[in-house]
């Protein structure tokens, strides 16, 4: 299981000859075993990552390697088939008239038989926790409930790897909330390398690994614990810490020190009331 | 809202005529459209009309509601009546009008069209009546099939006209909020001569055309993450199935057709 499962190398794309490198010379690898997450300001170069993975666009220089095929345009409907995606705007991803039919889409594009279907939209909507919304139209559903029949199409067609591209980018606090739920519930049920790609810090807590870009490079490769400690150059290239880290490192300066950064108000709230026993 | 986001004038029910495959509900009516013209007397006419009455009745939709639907076109069945009452000239002369000659032929005539007309339209209405968009959007692909074989688009077609039918509700909405956003900076949509709420509308339409193309751009992104790639080798969710009720429907319309054959001169 613990194997390569994306690879980066020396990957550098731009739109056009006459415009600026969206990416510049970006190497990275991904193992199946771990969640990681993209984060970087608007126009660092992060949602390129994801539509490079899955063939989406294609590198100008470098090459980039998913399960062990390199992406290219013979290759792209069997990386298609391994990469889910989950893109930021909940409307113009919603193909079907019915939820049912969305999550139908998926697997009607990779002809499978209509009994498999039914079944499988039945166990990927019980997943996110829309199974009674089946015969719903889109205009019916919030935008946090259409993200997640997104995330049941993806999870339909079993993949290996889910990208969710800014998904919660355009939700309201209680959507945000809702996705992230179920995100972390399929995580724990599926056997499933997830990558999120955001500008928000209080999405990359619960990932393994972060990747920081800034302006088209890898600006840093890291733990989100370390990352939340870096404040003021993550302040620099236009990012910004979660409250509970802020005081945490506001609290460092004048020399109290805790255990770990924490990552969450939980996490702060527990290091605080400890505190004064362990000194 | 929700009331303004009805597509077409479908009116749920489980009737007979809801239960029917739309494929059967499609060839019945396009036959039938072809058959009013075979009907040539008042028998005729009015065995059709008993079978237009019959359907109408056990689709267990209002009446007043069909009747409804018809409002606009009552002006035309009319307009038509009166039509050939002025411009026939079979039979004898009964009376005049205003120094015009009224013939007997013309009142048979224009009665005769007249119920046409309205067969006409009461049968087809039935059809969006009684099947949702997104069912005849699934029969006109199955029954223009064949035509694949001459490379029409079929399938091509049959997506295009599902994905109008679900951003249909999405860009009302969406037109709302940019009236409403129009309307907050100052635009009058509601009073003012035509000429100057005709203009009004430019504002609205402008942004509406330019997010509907950004829609399309980001749909088919997503389309082809997930692995959309035409038609080929695809499988369908939604079948349509002919089933024995679809059978006795077709019997019964056999029937009426020989009956009309019978009737007619």
């Amino acid at each position: 299981m613990n194997q390569t499962q994306i690879e980066f190398r020396n990957v550098s794309f731009r739109y056009a000859d006459d415009q600026p490198w969206v990416l510049k010379d970006v190497s990275f690898t991904i193992r199946s075993d771990q969640s990681v997450a993209i984060i970087g300001h608007n126009g660092s170069g992060k949602s390129t990552i994801a539509k490079l993975i899955n063939g989406l666009l294609f590198p100008d220089e470098g090459e980039i390697i998913v399960h062990g095929t390199s992406v290219n345009e013979n290759t792209i409907w069997d990386v298609r088939k391994k990469v889910g995606m989950v893109f930021q705007n909940p409307d113009n991803q919603f193909v079907g008239t019915t939820v049912r039919d969305d999550v139908a889409f998926g697997l009607e594009n990779r002809g499978i038989e209509r009994i498999d279907m039914i079944q499988r939209i039945d166990s990927s909507l019980a997943a996110v926790r829309m199974k009674d919304y089946l015969l719903h139209e889109p205009h019916r559903l919030s935008g946090g409930q259409k993200q997640r029949v997104a995330i049941a199409g993806v999870l339909a067609i079993r993949p290996d790897v889910i990208i969710l591209d800014e998904a919660t980018a355009m939700l309201d606090p209680k959507g945000r909330q809702e996705i992230l739920t179920t995100v972390n519930e399929v995580k724990q049920n599926h056997p499933l390398n997830l990558i999120t790609i955001t500008h928000d810090l209080n999405e990359i807590i619960s990932a393994d690994r972060v990747i920081v870009m800034n302006d088209g490079e890898v600006w840093l490769e890291t733990k989100p614990r370390d990352l939340f400690t870096k404040e003021e150059a993550l302040q620099s290239i236009g990012l910004d810490v979660p409250f509970s880290a802020k005081l945490a490192n506001e609290l460092k300066r004048l020399n109290i020190e805790l255990e770990r950064t924490p990552l969450d108000q939980k996490e702060l709230l527990d290091a605080l009331w400890t505190y004064h026993l362990k000194t | 809202m929700a009331s303004s986001l009805i597509i077409g004038q479908y009116v749920p029910s489980q009737s007979m005529i809801h239960r029917l495959d739309p494929r059967t509900k499609m060839i019945i009516i396009f036959l039938f459209v072809v058959f009013v013209f075979f009907a040539n007397n008042f028998m005729s006419y009015g065995w059709l009309t008993l079978f237009a009455a019959f359907t109408a009745l056990s689709t267990k939709i209002r009446l007043r509601y069909i009747a409804k639907g018809l409002t606009p076109v009552w002006f035309l069945i009319v307009f038509t009546f009166f039509l050939h009452l002025f411009v026939t000239h079979e039979g004898d002369i009964l009376f005049r009008i205003i120094g015009f000659p009224i013939y007997s032929g013309a009142i048979a005539q224009g009665i005769q069209i007249s119920i046409r007309f309205f067969l006409l339209i009461l049968f087809t209405s039935m059809l969006t009546l009684t099947t949702t968009p997104i069912e005849i959007t699934d029969a006109i692909e199955t029954l223009l099939n064949p035509l694949k074989r001459f490379r029409f688009p079929v399938h091509e077609l049959a997506l295009m006209m599902s994905i109008s039918l679900r951003f249909i509700p999405t860009l009302m909405q969406e037109a709302e909020k940019i009236s409403k956003a129009q309307a907050s900076r100052g635009v009058d949509f509601k009073t003012g001569p035509i000429k100057d709420r005709i203009q009004a509308v430019v504002p609205l339409l402008v942004p509406l055309f330019v997010s509907a193309f950004k829609r399309a751009e980001e749909l088919a992104m997503a389309m082809e993450a997930r692995g959309y790639q035409g038609g080929e080798g695809r499988t369908k969710l939604r079948a349509l199935a002919i089933e024995r009720i679809d059978w006795y429907a077709f019997i019964i319309f056999t029937f009426v057709l020989t009956g009309l054959f019978i009737l007619r001169q």
